[in-house]
């Protein structure tokens, strides 16, 4: 490792094109099944396009979070079944790939605003199929995300929705888990509504923020703004620096500044 | 990958010798100081590489000709149609709407969502998957004053003073106003924002903010909004309908000049659609995907510029396009985060940035681009630097300070996304510092749109990253949530406000762009560039020397 004192440098302009490091390794892997050399250290996703491939389905945000490639991949020699996100997961030597670019999933429509049932009802109404979870606990071994997905069913199941909501939290949808679920359940379509309705239902509303919509709809700060908008630009600077910062500790919702005018 | 090696370890130590007295002042309140307003100007000149002559040229046809852009932009602002040598047939549209949403992240969605609430039939037409977008990819916050000691007045103020200035005081108004309209409609449509238990929004400061109206939930912030936005337009399969994997290729006009339409293709059959709207909205991001000066970037895959172009071909003005933001805390490593973007929240909560001696450098929370010419002079000018194996420059954010200051779990619980990303290779971010330099993040220029997010063609809206003006020459944390969604939703209304006045028997040509493949013969451009690009190309040339096509 060669991390230097005071060396003057140069950025490197290479885009998104990854610099393997000098001497890097190269090790095979195999591209669904195509056995292709590539350096180490590279993710699937950099790994598949240093071979040739250009990406349409498949790729997305290229950091983790859009669900796009969801990947499932063995070592030779090695029954064991794994899962990653391509653009998350390091190639290694003898991995076998296959991305999963779309998985058809079930998902029932719903109108949030006039539901009849409470919220454990319609999801029963809506994913009758979560209350038949067989518990194999496959989803949790497949989630690249590293939710314990049989769990939130389980919560589900039990009604305590919040509970689900929040332990499906960081799903990232790419639709893993339900491709391997042998009670053929959409589990990241069914926890896509129990957040929704736990954000909308269980969590109590923000007062202070109704409050806020109701005084711009008074037109008030439409007015403040048309007169900052007719300022000059050493009036609106002197504005700008004069204004008092909120300490980072206050207390919320009792804080406040000395010009109370404005608010 | 076993973490950081030896030297880095012994670099790290620099970092932790400093932390007891940084942590304890800040206990105490006290914060290095902020630059100056002279010493911001002076920085950014000589060290933000937007203020540089070399890699910028002037664009030589079209509405803002002679103006200077990056060489990236410029080229394709000069490029030719990819239906310029195609037969294509326009008598017989295949759809006919009364809006066409052209680019499916938040402000596209928004779009949706509010014309279908207004009875309107709406087209999505999306280059990859519907929510595939930087909207996805924006963890720290959407801005918002709906707290008592806070008011759309100050949001003013900050946004403007952030934007040095050159903002359009219409787009600012019209954004800081109807932010907490969009907060609580997010709110009705179920988002789980972060909050106490009575309901209370939990608030933060970004950098540049006079109060803490950073609204988040959990480090996705941005997923958390696509995701739910998206869930809501796939309810509404009535009024909604989503194109994924087709994207626009050009736009369409009759003979005024007016837009009436859009060419769209297939990118999995290769077949072209013709598409009649009433009204159209270019939502289809930014440029990061262009790699400007060669940076690496944030953005996702699909943000080549597209719709810059369709629109400019059209005859809609820019504005600020040559203004490009630089996150100032991208990852310089390990090599596979390389550009990958760490949170303006991780210095919210109180993490600051040390040089190779473990000392603080620069106020944590200073506006993007005076931090990001922060931390390029403290590497290249002051050589405080630290080199990564692969020749990269950066400087340490001590993210283990938030644990110290907050408690014990405070990363792992306000930061999970980035808490595995890196734990994945073998560092723990609550107990190892990160190594950062800045990444190409975002777009500030754009299109030019007014308040109703109508662009300078009849028929054509123009909202979120694609265009410009309300962020002037740099943007703020937090608010380009705000603003793909507040000017979506009124691209969406005033889209059916224009869609009531008009027939939607409009003629359909391909007459602007004739016009505009003139111009570049008559400016002298002999081979130009086929654009929109659609995706960027990665192939490496040891495979691209042998493609047969």
């Amino acid at each position: 490792m060669a991390a230097k004192k005071k060396t003057k440098v140069v950025p490197l302009s290479v885009g998104d094109k990854t610099i393997p490091p000098e001497g890097a390794k190269m090790i095979p892997i195999y591209v669904m099944g195509k056995r292709y050399i590539i350096p180490e250290t590279l993710t699937l996703m950099k790994a598949i396009e240093y071979v040739g491939y250009k990406y349409t389905r498949g790729c997305g945000c290229r950091g983790g979070i859009c669900g796009a490639c969801g990947t499932f991949y063995r070592f030779e020699g090695d029954y064991k079944l794994r899962t990653g996100l391509a653009c998350q997961t390091v190639a290694e030597e003898n991995m076998i790939i296959a991305q999963l670019p779309f998985f058809p999933s079930n998902r029932p429509n719903y109108d949030l605003e006039n539901q009849k049932g409470t919220p454990h009802e319609e999801l029963r109404a809506l994913y009758p199929e979560v209350f038949k979870c067989v518990g194999c606990g496959t989803c949790t071994r497949t989630c690249p995300m590293d939710i314990d997905v049989m769990d939130y069913v389980a919560l589900m199941k039990r009604g305590d929705l919040r509970g689900a909501a929040q332990k499906s939290f960081d799903c990232v949808m790419c639709g893993l888990c339900a491709s391997r679920c042998p009670a053929q359940i959409s589990q990241f379509t069914a926890a896509m509504y129990v957040r929704r309705v736990t954000g909308k239902k269980i969590f109590p509303k923000a007062e202070h923020l109704t409050n806020r919509v109701e005084e711009i709809n008074t037109g008030k700060y439409a007015k403040m703004h048309k007169e900052l908008a007719e300022k000059g630009k050493e009036e609106l600077k002197e504005l700008y620096v004069k204004r008092e910062r909120e300490p980072d500790m206050s207390e919320q919702g009792k804080w406040l500044p000395e010009d109370k005018e404005n608010l | 990958m076993s973490g950081y090696g030896e030297e880095f370890q012994k670099l790290i130590e620099a970092v932790e010798a400093s932390r007891p007295a940084r942590v304890e002042m800040a206990k105490r309140g006290e914060a290095f100081p902020a630059l100056t307003m002279t010493q911001r100007e002076e920085w950014l000149g000589k060290y933000h590489p937007d203020y540089k002559d070399e890699g910028r040229r002037a664009v030589k046809v079209g509405p803002n000709e002679g103006q200077v852009f990056p060489e990236e932009v410029s080229e394709l602002l000069e490029s030719k149609s990819i239906l310029s040598d195609l037969k294509i047939d326009l008598s017989k549209p295949d759809y006919e709407t009364d809006l066409l949403v052209i680019g499916a992240g938040g402000a596209g969605t928004a779009a949706a969502l509010a014309a279908s609430d207004q009875g309107l039939k709406v087209l999505v037409s999306t280059k990859l998957r519907h929510g595939d977008s930087n909207t996805v990819m924006a963890e720290g916050g959407i801005q918002g004053a709906d707290q008592e000691g806070d008011s759309p007045y100050f949001h003013y103020l900050d946004v403007i003073g952030g934007g040095h200035f050159t903002n359009d005081p219409a787009l600012v108004g019209a954004m800081t106003n109807d932010a907490p309209i969009i907060i609580d409609w997010l709110e009705r449509m179920g988002m789980m924002f972060d909050k106490f238990p009575d309901g209370r929004m939990k608030v933060r400061h970004g950098g540049g903010t006079s109060r803490k109206r950073m609204h988040s939930a959990g480090d996705m912030t941005g997923a958390e909004i696509m995701r739910v936005v998206r869930d809501e337009a796939r309810n509404r399969t009535d009024t909604i309908d989503i194109l994924e994997f087709s994207p626009a290729v050009e736009l369409l006009t009759d003979d005024n000049g007016d837009v009436t339409g859009a060419v769209l293709y297939n990118l999995e059959t290769k077949e072209y659609y013709v598409v009649r709207a009433k009204s159209v909205l270019i939502s289809s991001g930014g440029f990061g995907r262009l790699h400007i000066q060669g940076f690496p970037t944030t953005n996702h895959y699909g943000a080549t510029a597209d719709g810059i172009i369709m629109a400019y071909r059209a005859g809609a003005a820019l504005q600020d396009l040559d203004s490009t933001q630089y996150h100032p805390t991208g990852v310089v490593y390990p090599e596979q985060n390389v550009g990958l973007l760490i949170t303006e929240k991780v210095r919210g909560l109180g993490a600051q940035l040390v040089n190779i001696d473990g000392e603080q450098f620069c106020f944590p929370l200073e506006p993007r681009d005076v931090e990001s010419a922060c931390v390029i002079r403290e590497c290249l000018d002051i050589e405080k630097g630290i080199v990564t194996p692969t020749g990269r420059p950066g400087v340490w954010l001590d993210s283990p300070m938030i644990d110290i200051l907050h408690g014990e779990g405070t990363v792992r619980k306000e930061l999970p996304a980035k808490y595995i990303q890196f734990k994945r290779y073998g560092i723990d971010i609550s107990k190892q510092p990160m190594l950062i330099y800045p990444t190409l993040h975002y777009q500030n220029g754009g299109i030019k749109i007014g308040a109703d997010a109508a662009t300078s063609v009849p028929g054509l809206f123009g909202a979120g990253e694609v265009a410009g003006g309300v962020h002037g020459r740099n943007r703020l944390m937090g608010n380009s949530l705000l603003d793909v969604l507040v000017f979506g939703r009124r691209a969406g209304l005033a889209a059916a406000e224009h869609a009531g006045k008009t027939k939607g028997d409009g003629k359909l040509t391909l007459g602007h762009v004739t016009e505009f493949e003139k111009s570049l013969k008559d400016a002298g451009i002999k081979k130009p560039t086929v654009g929109p690009i659609i995706l960027p190309d990665y192939t490496p040339d040891h495979v691209k020397s042998r493609q047969w096509c």
